[in-house]
């Protein structure tokens, strides 16, 4: 069995399921339908193989609705396919049917996405926060989040605090200048680089 | 007596008796066995480890003695990057240390956040505990390690803690 076949016998049992198809260098992706998603990931383990779950992904399309997408990524051990799930979740609702119970490695990797990027997962067994601590109020990967972060305590357990950025995050072009030409103390994305100088820093 | 050399030797008593100061002593006797916590969170904790192995040889400076349990340790080498989440644990183990003890805020990670300006990064750890040398690098050599202990070597041995525990004592009388 190859990615094509296991599509097409998604598509044969879940022609409702599946909203859109794409292919991007022999990489398959569908996107699914949330209501559905518990079911095609059921029969895809059960019925095509794909017993390995490598990795549970979330991106953010901040200005877009739905704003988030969360990405399964799927691998048959046996026939060495690989096959990617995708499917939006609205920033209402927020939360997504767990798979935890399908391959026990999505228990972890729910939680970076709920810890990270704030989506929850129904049913899961422990949905903790994985990186950041417990109490911690933000989910630092999301597109509205700042890069230096924000401050927060939890008292007796833990702070963050803004990191000065020094006029950063700093961009390197591509250019035949000088050490401090490439790599000035301070520039923006897209301000040409200065010859000669440092930058002063705000 | 002079603060570089800790000890005074008389020929006439053929080396059977030193005359020193006690704090001198003391110092002379901490500064030479500074047993390291190793930190060791990022790429720093290499060039640490290539500190204490056999070309740069930390031992000769008294501090090969990597102790991983803190209750043995006299001088904390904080090396590599501190997370937030990694923070509190670098704290508490801080804080098992008996005293006296020192840091090391071992490259720029470590000492000022370093390259990493973002929102899980501590910008160094001197918001948490109190410092007494800074080894600047992205690592730093281990040359420099061994040079930022002998700084610290030089510190303890300009210490007074007998003296001042001396005053404390007789202003409590």
């Amino acid at each position: 069995m190859n990615a094509a076949d296991a599509t097409a016998a998604l598509k044969a049992g879940f022609a409702s399921a599946i909203l859109e198809e794409k292919e991007f260098r022999g990489e398959l992706s569908l996107t699914l339908r949330q209501e559905s998603l518990r079911e095609v990931c059921r029969h895809a383990r059960d019925e095509l193989g794909f017993d390995y779950l490598i990795d549970v992904s979330s991106v953010d399309h901040f200005g877009d609705e739905p704003r988030f997408e969360v990405v399964y990524e799927l691998y048959s051990m046996n026939d060495g396919v690989h096959l990617r799930l995708r499917t939006a979740v609205s920033e209402d609702a927020c939360e997504l049917p767990t798979v935890s119970d399908l391959w026990p490695t999505a228990n972890w990797h729910e939680r970076e996405v709920f810890d990270l990027m704030g989506i929850r997962f129904k049913d899961h067994p422990d949905l903790r926060r994985i990186l950041m601590w417990e109490g911690y109020p933000y989910h630092p990967l999301r597109k509205d989040f700042p890069l230096e972060g924000k401050p927060s305590e939890v008292a007796g357990l833990a702070f963050s605090d803004v990191a000065p950025l020094a006029g950063g995050p700093f961009v390197t072009v591509p250019t035949d200048g000088t050490t401090q030409v490439r790599e000035p103390r301070a520039r923006h994305a897209g301000t040409p680089p200065v010859t000669d100088k440092f930058i002063e820093e705000p | 007596m002079s603060d570089q050399s800790p000890i005074a030797y008389d020929s006439k008593i053929e080396g059977n008796i030193i005359i020193t100061k006690l704090d001198a002593a003391v110092n002379w006797m901490r500064s030479n066995s500074l047993w390291p916590m190793p930190m060791g969170l990022a790429c720093c904790a290499i060039e640490l480890m290539a500190a204490s192995s056999s070309r740069f040889d930390i031992s000769r400076f008294g501090a090969e003695v990597m102790r991983f349990s803190p209750r043995q340790s006299d001088v904390m080498i904080v090396a590599g990057t501190v997370t937030y989440k990694m923070a509190l644990a670098v704290k508490r183990i801080w804080d098992q240390m008996p005293e006296p003890k020192w840091c090391i805020a071992m490259g720029a990670c470590a000492s000022s956040g370093g390259m990493y300006r973002s929102y899980a990064v501590l910008q160094g750890i001197d918001h948490l505990i109190p410092v007494d040398v800074y080894i600047s690098g992205c690592p730093p050599r281990p040359e420099a390690l061994l040079d930022g202990l002998m700084s610290l070597q030089k510190k303890i041995m300009g210490e007074h803690s007998v003296l001042e525990q001396k005053k404390a004592l007789l202003e409590s009388l």
